[in-house]
């Protein structure tokens, strides 16, 4: 019990496993494009709870704090392009559903 | 009570963070509703910017506050409420096997907590905070040409969202002509 309630790396790392695979799950099971982004921030969240944790446990620095700012940055910009995408596919096809907008070329 | 005397408060504070942020990442990958899901998406957030203050990282906590809640999480409730009618009660968020997706993400679970839990990681004494001046220091000296970069795929990403999500212009009809109702 003492174990437990010690929060150490072990936590951080265990926490971070469940919301990746929390992730992983809604990239791979849901429709709506949306949705799988969603899913896609979960596990760049997941990535960067290990980042931020192996910092302040391992390494003792501030790079993985500045690898978790590059992080944030490119969900930034992924987040800006995939909507643009999902908005620019919904006025096509007047769906987002990933399965039903699998046609490259009309 | 007596199972908690002699626990630190800060694994309160831990446990409450971690606790909010499974559950709503829970939410996020089971919610019937998107909107619900979405919504979910901010605990998810928040606890994680928690999580940093709880590990020193004040910077990072904020600046996780400012650009996910406040604009990703604002793009990605955006891009719902474009893509759906306003009006429809129940927005359809439907999940497709369940089992084998929960089959492969547990697996994926049971596999990295093994490792996380079996691993001796080697320990040090944490960095000082606060942090922002020496995050500064490591982004213009031994990180330039990373930052230098990923300002430039910032811009560009930025331009290209703008060139994918406007209309072309000549193809936008008129509010008279036919196929203005379609847009609407």
């Amino acid at each position: 019990m003492n174990g437990l309630f010690n929060v150490g790396l072990t936590h951080f790392l265990v926490l971070g496993a469940i919301v990746f695979a929390l992730g992983v799950l809604t990239v791979s099971t849901r429709r709506n494009a949306v949705s799988i982004l969603m899913g896609v921030e979960l596990v760049l969240n997941a990535a960067n709870i290990n980042y931020v944790a192996f910092a302040h446990y391992v390494s003792g620095g501030v790079s993985g704090q500045v690898f978790a700012v590059f992080i944030i940055v490119l969900a930034a910009a992924e987040a800006a392009i995939a909507l643009a995408i999902v908005l620019a596919i919904f006025r096509e096809f007047r769906t987002i559903n990933a399965d039903e907008t699998s046609t490259l070329k009309e | 009570m007596e199972i908690l005397q002699g626990v630190n408060p800060g694994a309160l504070v831990f446990f409450g963070l971690a606790a909010l942020v499974v559950a709503s990442a829970a939410g996020v990958a089971l919610s019937r509703n998107i909107l619900y899901a979405g919504f979910s998406l901010l605990g998810t957030l928040g606890g994680v910017s928690g999580l940093y203050l709880y590990l020193g990282a004040d910077f990072l906590g904020i600046a996780q506050l400012i650009i996910y809640v406040g604009g990703i999480l604002v793009l990605i409730l955006f891009a719902i409420l474009l893509t759906n009618k306003i009006g429809e009660v129940n927005i359809s968020n439907a999940s497709v096997s369940l089992p084998v997706g929960g089959g492969v993400a547990a697996l994926i679970l049971l596999t990295l907590a093994y490792i996380a839990t079996q691993t001796s990681w080697p320990q040090t004494e944490a960095a000082a905070t606060p942090t922002t001046a020496r995050l500064g220091d490591a982004f213009l000296r031994e990180y330039l040409l990373p930052f230098e970069l990923v300002s430039v795929i910032l811009l560009m990403a930025l331009v290209g969202a703008m060139v994918i999500a406007r209309r072309a212009a000549k193809e936008t009809p008129r509010p008279s002509e036919p196929g203005y109702e379609r847009l609407i």
